[in-house]
């Protein structure tokens, strides 16, 4: 191998660690985030006002259905990029559309519950309970919607152009924004949704 | 620029994917079924529950988000990400808690009866 | 018909908010017309092309780095007006009415918030980005197109912060805007608005930079600079940008709750339906600890520098001095509720925080014996950065020690929110974060310009600036300790107090003309540069950056340094190494990009819109940062070549200087 593309190679590794770990960190603000939202939540949980409590509203097999298609799609990404590493194109696009699809599965099912308790005047307004159950559930939900952009934009850019190997590392960084948000999930549907429909 | 292919290990690496699948629905059921056949009382619940939540978290960061792998500054962070996390909640917890138990507003006698009750006096 | 267009584009805008209150609008008017000054100056010098170019789109830290520090610049000379108006309405005492109450409300506000975010974070950043790669080595950050977000996030924010001068108002509710009085049902107006929006989006940016220059110091050292190698300033960095990246997002997400509670009347912070207004108070401070010590650790570090520099000797104990920085940066966390004591916990949590909050003090109390010993048996110069780091230590020890006094909850009850907690953290914001600014301002200077600032009106400036602030500040403990409650427009003059806030008036005056003598300063060094010359190593420095050329060039290393020690270049200096010739190769710098400048104009209109309810254009302005955003995110083409023939060519220029 020549000197130089010995360079470039060196090069485009250093460039792709420090992207990694900047990426995993931006990850750990995230988090930091998230549990300020939790800490909230924690707090505010029984602020009710006379409205209703999470006892009253989740529909808990409605969630763990969520909560499964979440950790599908958790589980497709990372054989798409597993089909990646590997060179195969086809594989990988597969793989990335069926995350996209239980991605939308899983918000459309967010959105009904959401739009079903406003729709009976249990929004946001209702109660500090309600404010913090939307806005950090709603949080989450967001991040998936950014996701799901994300990777409709890599997925039409796979699709019409050769892989490279700067695809190959978004994905990668993609990947891990993805399994992030399983792991928050994992904190919303055992502390809100479980815990909180305890009385 | 060509793509890096690799063949090495492909192996190991589906393998580290299905079995953090496996682990994670397992877990996600037990806190499920635990909680909706309410198998132990409120509070004890609410410690497993939490305890399922953190194995869960370890499996995923593990298996899914291997930490194990690359830098050793992606366990540093971590860690201290964890550790600010659990003084800002915990901490917050604990202080809201404090400040509603002494700003409760009760006559002479509901207080004799809440000492009673919570403090034992 | 005409009325629903009229919202839909201008939002509760009306001609009316534009401000025509004398004060206000005379500030609004001088700044807006500087504004215009500078667009015709640059027309008429046909400068814009050279502006976008070298300045707008660069993604040079030395360019950003000098952005951040003129916003800064400008930002303190506002914050000290504020600071002008408000001592003079408590020294004129109720006999004549300065400014009326709600000005004075809302100034305060603005003093505060300005001094925190856009001054001490704007010199930080700046500092960061000038200093921060050349020590370690490296000719980058980590994320040049991050970094330009930032600065122009940051930029967006302080746009916002004084469009208040000119239309609509400010927040009244202080620097932190503690509801219930900042929530809806008691600031209905703009003013709390334009405080959150210009934080929330000037906050993003202090995140991803912290992210960006704690990945530059953990990625790119030069080979052989391991952790214990690196330069104090550095682990100082290191300490405060762990600090953003974790503090930060709780300053996010405390703000989302409140504009959430604002704009789509949710009940976080509310005292009504459940919400908690303590719950704010617990979180604020929860990232407004860390803040302080975001700002006052690089502070710190720079002291390190200029103290070992002027001692002519190494720093004194390195290695308890980054124990020190690790111990402060994981503490800082644990002390947040002592802004509290006095609003309801109890005896036990009070007295955790209490010890926590004293525990603080000791690795401080250690770093400022490390610099006194490392001053012991030095040959000591006392240069202007020397004069601000005596200054320091005069100051920051009598705040110190009024912190450790507030730090006991039961004597807090007399001190919390008192003048005498105003004298403390103005003690150590001015003392330890400002002062240790103007020693790295005055010390790096003739690195960046190739001349040095004039000593003689750099130490008239200091001499003014600490007389000034300890007559302005010292009346202030003594009227906290005797119980004067802060932010009050007048006092009682029964009370006999006028005579100490008629000192703390002349203190004040005293400062501005110490801030007078320092832009003389600049002027004059600048007229004289010629005669002032400066090499490429001023003050015989002993670490790397002092190793480039003066100015740096753009690539600042034609060659990466190789580091075997501590303070490497001083060493190699001592050993007079045999030059070998160098090799030099390729080197990539990225390439300008407006997009930074895009999405900072963009996030800016954004705030406004979100600030004025004009939904379309908030929509709009969104959609705008996402579309910048995925266009440069799918870009490969980022970077352009520096052959190593033209390196050659530029480093031979160097050496026939």
């Amino acid at each position: 191998m020549s000197d130089v593309t010995l360079k470039e190679e060196v090069r485009e590794k250093e460039a792709r660690e420090k992207k990694t770990l900047g990426f995993w960190i931006y990850l750990m603000t995230d988090l930091v985030l998230f549990a300020s939202l939790f800490a909230t939540f924690a707090v505010l949980r029984t602020a009710t006002a006379g409205g209703p409590s999470g006892a009253e509203l989740f529909d808990l097999p409605f969630v763990l259905l969520e909560t499964m298609i979440l950790l599908t799609s958790s589980f497709t990404v990372g054989l798409a990029i597993l089909g990646a590493a590997r060179g195969y194109k086809k594989q990988t696009i597969f793989w990335l559309l069926a995350t996209f699809a239980l991605g939308v599965a899983f918000l459309a099912m967010e959105l009904t519950e959401f739009s079903h308790l406003a729709a009976e005047g249990f929004s946001w307004e209702r109660s500090a309970f309600l404010s913090a159950f939307f806005t950090l559930v709603g949080t989450h939900g967001l991040h998936i919607a950014v996701g799901l952009l994300w990777l409709g934009v890599m997925i039409v850019r796979l699709v019409r152009f050769k892989f490279k190997q700067t695809d190959l590392n978004r994905l990668a960084l993609f990947g891990l924004f993805w399994h992030f948000l399983d792991v928050v999930w994992i904190f919303i549907f055992s502390i809100v949704y479980l815990i909180g429909s305890m009385a | 620029m060509s793509v890096r292919i690799e063949h090495r290990n492909s192996q190991t690496r589906y393998l580290s994917y299905i079995v953090g699948f496996i682990l994670s629905i397992l877990t996600t059921l037990a806190a499920y079924l635990v909680v909706v056949n309410h198998l132990w009382p409120m509070q004890t619940l609410v410690y497993i529950v939490l305890g399922i939540a953190v194995v869960q978290l370890i499996v995923q960061v593990v298996f899914f988000l291997h930490i194990g792998r690359g830098t050793h500054w992606k366990v540093v962070t971590f860690a201290f990400a964890i550790l600010v996390i659990l003084i800002v909640v915990v901490g917050t917890i604990w202080i809201m808690n404090n400040l509603d138990y002494n700003m409760m507003q009760m006559t002479p006698e509901q207080q004799q009866i809440y000492m009673l009750q919570h403090e034992g006096i | 018909m005409w009325a629903g267009i009229q919202e839909l584009v201008f939002g509760r805008l009306t001609p009316a908010d534009f401000v025509h209150d004398p004060i206000m609008a005379g500030a609004g008017i001088g700044m807006v017309g500087a504004l215009v000054l500078a667009m015709i100056a640059l027309t008429y010098f046909k400068k814009w092309k050279w502006l976008w170019k070298t300045w707008i789109t660069s993604l040079d830290p030395k360019k950003i780095g000098v952005m951040y520090l003129i916003v800064s610049v400008i930002m303190l000379l506002r914050g000290l007006a504020d600071a002008l108006l408000l001592r003079t309405q408590q020294a004129a005492g109720g006999s004549v009415e300065v400014l009326n109450a709600d000005h004075f409300q809302q100034i305060f506000s603005a003093h505060g918030t300005i001094m925190i975010f856009f001054v001490a974070m704007g010199i930080i950043f700046g500092i960061f980005n000038l200093i921060i790669p050349q020590q370690i080595g490296a000719r980058d950050v980590a994320f040049p197109f991050l970094n330009s977000v930032s600065f122009w996030l940051f930029a967006a924010g302080m746009i916002l912060i004084n469009a208040p001068l000119v239309v609509g108002e400010f927040s009244a509710a202080g620097w932190l805007a503690y509801p219930p009085l900042s929530g809806l049902q008691y600031s209905p107006g703009v003013g709390v608005d334009y405080w959150i929006w210009s934080l929330q989006i000037a906050g993003i940016g202090s995140l991803l930079s912290g992210i960006n220059f704690f990945v530059t110091i953990i990625k790119m050292r030069a080979p052989g600079m391991t952790l214990m190698k690196m330069p104090i300033f550095i682990w100082s960095a290191l300490g405060s940008t762990s600090l953003i990246m974790f503090a930060f997002p709780i300053l996010t997400a405390t703000l989302g709750m409140l504009a959430l509670d604002r704009l789509m009347g949710m009940h976080f912070f509310t005292s009504d339906m459940g919400g908690s207004p303590m719950l704010y108070i617990n979180l604020i401070w929860a990232w407004g600890h860390p803040e302080v010590y975001i700002l006052v650790l690089p502070a710190f570090g720079i002291f390190s520098e200029v103290v070992a520099t002027f001692s002519g000797k190494k720093l004194f104990g390195y290695k308890s001095m980054v124990i020190a920085l690790a111990a402060i940066t994981f503490l800082s966390f644990t002390v947040w509720l002592h802004h509290f004591f006095t609003m309801g916990a109890g005896a036990d949590v009070n007295t955790l925080f209490g010890i926590m909050t004293m525990v603080i003090a000791i690795p401080t109390g250690v770093k400022v014996f490390n610099w006194i010993f490392t001053m012991y048996r030095g040959r000591v110069r006392f240069t202007t950065p020397m004069l601000w780091f005596m200054g320091f230590i005069v100051t920051f020890t009598l705040g110190g020690l009024a912190g450790v006094a507030m730090s006991v909850p039961a004597a807090d009850f007399q001190f919390h929110n008192s003048l005498f907690l105003v004298a403390h953290f103005h003690t150590m914001i001015v003392g330890g974060v400002l002062f240790g600014a103007f020693a790295g301002f005055t010390y790096w200077f003739p690195k960046f310009t190739g001349f040095y600032l004039n000593e003689k009106l750099g130490k008239i400036a200091f001499w003014l600036w600490i007389v000034g602030f300890l007559l302005a500040f010292v009346p202030l403990y003594i009227l906290g300790f005797m119980g004067a409650t802060r932010r009050l427009d007048h006092y009682d003059p029964s009370l006999g107090w006028q005579g100490l806030f008629i000192v703390a008036g002349v203190g004040v005056m005293i400062i501005a003309a110490g801030v007078g003598f320092q832009l003389l300063q600049i002027v004059v060094s600048i007229i004289q540069r010629k005669k002032n010359r400066a090499g490429e190593d001023p003050w015989g420095g002993r670490t790397l950056e002092w190793s480039t050329a003066t100015p740096p060039a753009e690539y600042v290393y034609a060659v990466i340094p190789t580091v075997t020690e501590r303070d490497d270049f001083w060493e190699s200096k001592k050993k007079k190494h045999h030059k070998v010739a160098p090799v030099y190769e390729d080197i990539w710098l990225p390439k300008n990009s407006g997009a930074g400048a895009i999405i900072g104009l963009l996030a800016m209109i954004f705030g406004a819109a979100t600030i004025w309810h004009m939904v379309p254009l908030a929509i709009i302005s969104f959609v705008g940062i996402i579309i910048t955003l995925i266009i440069r995110l799918t870009t490969d083409d980022t970077e352009v070549k520096i052959s190593a023939a033209e390196v050659a060519k530029h480093e031979l220029k160097r050496s026939a200087v």
